[in-house]
């Protein structure tokens, strides 16, 4: 069965992943967070949290929690995603195309520098 | 909504909410009696007779806070549509069972979509939860416990690179495994 071959392959990238965090501990983790009610499911936030999961691979960031939530009363702006950084106050985004969502995680997440475009001032 | 998978993400969002320790996913597909059935099913804290009829209705009562939404009518109102049905089988304290069928080849059944994509988000953002997901096709069987694999990993979350990349190939390959032709029939009309 190849169940076993994917959990050596499993054990692997865990070897992998805890090298990189290591080095990467000091930074200060990252929390993504994806408003998943039926709101921001109907707006299109399953594939702003797959275009997420995409670019932590593609672009290899490592440290992020990804995170959902429920509707928080802003369905009209869905789909909605906040990031946390460090001790940094939380930043909320609306509209968050799978477009933006590569742009947040390239630039806010990985570079530190918010997307301003699409932030919500709450 | 316009995948199935999309409501089934919808579901389990409210099991999440219901604060389900485990949850499991079925989702069975049978060519020869024409069904297409989903199973969402959770420990969490489960719903009086009166509540299940509200989150079935939600157009009968007049409520003050908006704990349940429009997904559950949704979906049932998709579901009968094709021949098919909703049940809602909850016990407080104990959990709900929440089953729909519909008629596999009727030309208003939705495709089932990006399951990969769903099952994917609801791993990696609720790692607090137990999942667990099935997808049978015909006699074959799909079975994907998530617990193994936490156990595996220990404290390092699923959301890194190569976990990710390792997850949906698991995934993908078991769907595949059992029904070769997943991708490109899903909206048979046979």
């Amino acid at each position: 069965m190849s169940t076993i071959k994917s959990l050596d392959d499993l054990k692997r990238a865990k070897e992998e992943a805890l090298k990189k965090r290591e080095l990467k501990a000091t930074s200060g983790a990252a929390q993504v967070i994806v408003g998943m009610g039926t709101c921001g499911i109907a707006a299109g936030a399953r594939d702003t949290m797959k275009a997420i999961l995409e670019t932590i691979e593609q672009d290899s960031i490592t440290g992020v929690i990804v995170t959902q939530t429920g509707c928080i009363g802003l369905c009209e702006r869905e789909p909605i995603v906040q990031v946390i950084i460090g001790e940094q106050p939380k930043v909320t985004y609306g509209k968050v195309t799978p477009e933006v969502a590569r742009k947040i995680m390239k630039e806010h997440v990985k570079a530190g520098k918010i997307v301003s475009n699409n932030v919500i001032n709450l | 909504m316009k995948e199935l998978s999309l409501h089934l993400l919808d579901i389990a969002e409210n099991s999440i909410a219901a604060e389900a320790k485990c949850i499991k996913i079925v989702v069975n597909e049978d060519s020869r009696s024409d069904l297409l059935q989903m199973i969402v099913e959770d420990d969490g804290r489960g719903m009086n007779p009166e509540m299940v009829e509200k989150v079935i209705d939600p157009f009968t009562t007049t409520r003050t806070t908006r704990k349940v939404g429009l997904g559950i009518p949704l979906l049932k109102a998709a579901a009968e549509a094709c021949n098919g049905f909703l049940t809602i089988d909850s016990q407080q304290g104990k959990g709900t069972k929440i089953f729909v069928q519909f008629q596999r080849s009727h030309i208003d059944r939705m495709p089932l979509g990006d399951l990969v994509t769903t099952i994917m988000n609801l791993l990696v953002a609720n790692l607090q939860i137990h999942w667990i997901f099935q997808y049978k096709y015909n006699d074959k069987v799909f079975i994907f416990d998530d617990h193994p694999i936490k156990t595996e990993l220990e404290n390092v979350p699923l959301s890194e690179p190569g976990i990710l990349n390792c997850i949906r190939e698991m995934l993908k390959s078991g769907i595949l495994e059992i029904n070769p032709d997943f991708l490109t029939d899903q909206v048979s009309i046979s």
